[in-house]
């Protein structure tokens, strides 16, 4: 992409050819970033990495039956670091969504419509998790506290909410690039949702090709149109 | 810079955006003749002696350490080009030259692994090293022109330098935001993302304190 310099002119036709020569190398490098960059856990891709899994478990196959039929050195390595490539995005994307369960899994587990953004596997975890925590804060401090003092989620009885569970700080501001066909977003007032992100993904995607901008925005923004691919 | 020196403020890490940079398509002419190669991130070659072929610049990169092709620079840093940019980029303080997204990384990578196949290296170096100077002296300066707002945009800039702003510039318009408000502010204090256990001691609405009993 980068080495058009400033050349705009046959963007379209090259952006749809992108679009559709798009791996899921490619699509699973977007949902990393995205995943980083949003303040709080997005809807997991579990098709995209289902079939990530499935490509890297079939590539891995291929890897050792052509090292077994003493195919020449160089193309083995040279499969293997696509392979490896391949395995640490993954990974990242996966671990990512981790540490992120790991920093918010109270806030994350009384809310459904948050719950649902996780997988199975990750579910599992955040329930062990929490269990796990919550024996722990118990058997440390919370068991040696007045009555009034014990529960997990809140300072004190009194307290209205739960005012001791960590949450992420939705209301902020993220970077995002976006191109010169991009043209107006409204901005909405006190408006926190994370479809925003989905729109994120898409500008990500979508405008690797094109000269960039950067606009540093609010988190509450009103997607325009749809247009998903 | 904010952000700069310690890597968990910043949100990639600069190998992160090594890596990203690292899927660029780059021309090579390779010397050896070698079948496609069908990779899990798009399929490439087939390969012939002389013959230019388009590849990821990773690939690029682990075939010319083993001395397998040439990697042709791509035509954005030539001499010709970089001086026009550096040119235009002294001459307008106020705006971003089009340069290719990933421009530190690439030219990073290239000078590390095929300074051979660069003509005029030395000259090639100082002006994308001057480029990158001039550039991030101009962000810096637009930073200070910074006001309340809920949406900054800057053009043209590349994937290191917002990495290095980011921090910076979100908090700061956080903070504009913030005392813009005057009601998101004991919202905004309340929802901050610090663990609660190490905040200032709060006290609940609407009760009385009460000093605990002694046992």
């Amino acid at each position: 992409m980068a080495e058009d310099f400033g050349e705009g002119s046959t963007a379209g036709m090259d952006e749809y050819e992108t679009l559709m020569a798009t791996t899921d190398v490619e699509l699973l490098k977007t949902a990393l970033r995205n995943e980083k960059a949003a303040p709080e856990i997005l809807q997991i891709q579990t098709q995209l990495v289902k079939r990530a899994r499935e490509q890297i478990q079939l590539m891995e196959e291929t890897v050792e039956e052509f090292e077994q039929s003493g195919m020449d050195p160089l193309t083995v390595s040279l499969y293997q670091m696509d392979l490896d490539r391949a395995q640490f995005l993954l990974r990242s994307y996966l671990r990512i969504r981790l540490q992120k369960l790991e920093k918010y899994m109270f806030y994350i587990w009384k809310d459904d419509s948050l719950r649902n953004r996780l997988s199975e596997p990750e579910i599992f975890f955040v329930k062990r998790c929490i269990d796990d925590m919550e024996k722990h804060l118990e058997e440390t401090v919370l068991s040696k506290l007045p009555d009034n003092y014990q529960s997990a989620g809140r300072q004190s009885i009194i307290s209205e909410e739960d005012d001791m569970v960590p949450e992420p700080q939705l209301d902020t501001f993220v970077a995002c690039k976006s191109s010169n066909r991009f043209v107006s977003l409204r901005l909405v007032d006190r408006y926190k949702s994370s479809f925003f992100w989905h729109l994120l993904s898409l500008i990500f995607s979508f405008f690797q090709k094109q000269v960039c901008k950067f606009a540093f925005i609010n988190l509450q923004w009103e997607t325009f149109g749809d247009g998903a691919p | 810079m904010a952000g700069q020196s310690d890597p968990h403020i910043s949100l990639f890490s600069p190998q992160e955006i090594e890596f990203m940079a690292e899927d660029e398509l780059v021309e090579i002419v390779p010397n050896i003749r070698m079948d496609p190669l069908n990779f899990i991130s798009g399929d490439f070659g087939p390969f012939f002696p002389q013959i230019p072929a388009k590849v990821p610049l990773w690939l690029a990169v682990a075939l010319k350490k083993r001395g397998k092709c040439t990697i042709r620079p791509p035509q954005w840093m030539s001499i010709e080009n970089l001086t026009h940019v550096l040119e235009g980029e002294r001459e307008d303080q106020g705006a971003f030259q089009a340069v290719p997204f990933h421009y530190i990384e690439i030219s990073r990578l290239l000078f590390d692994h095929a300074r051979d196949d660069i003509p005029d290296i030395y000259m090639v170096r100082s002006l994308i090293e001057d480029i990158r100077d001039v550039r991030l002296h101009k962000v810096e300066t637009n930073l200070e022109k910074f006001s309340a707002t809920s949406a900054v945009k800057i053009s043209h800039l590349s994937a290191m330098e917002v990495n290095v702003v980011r921090p910076f510039v979100v908090r700061s318009l956080q903070a504009f935001y913030k005392h813009d408000n005057p009601v998101v502010m004991a919202d905004l204090d309340s929802s901050s993302d610090i663990q609660p256990q190490v905040r200032q001691p709060q006290v609940p609405r609407n009760a009385q304190r009460q000093p605990l009993k002694r046992r």
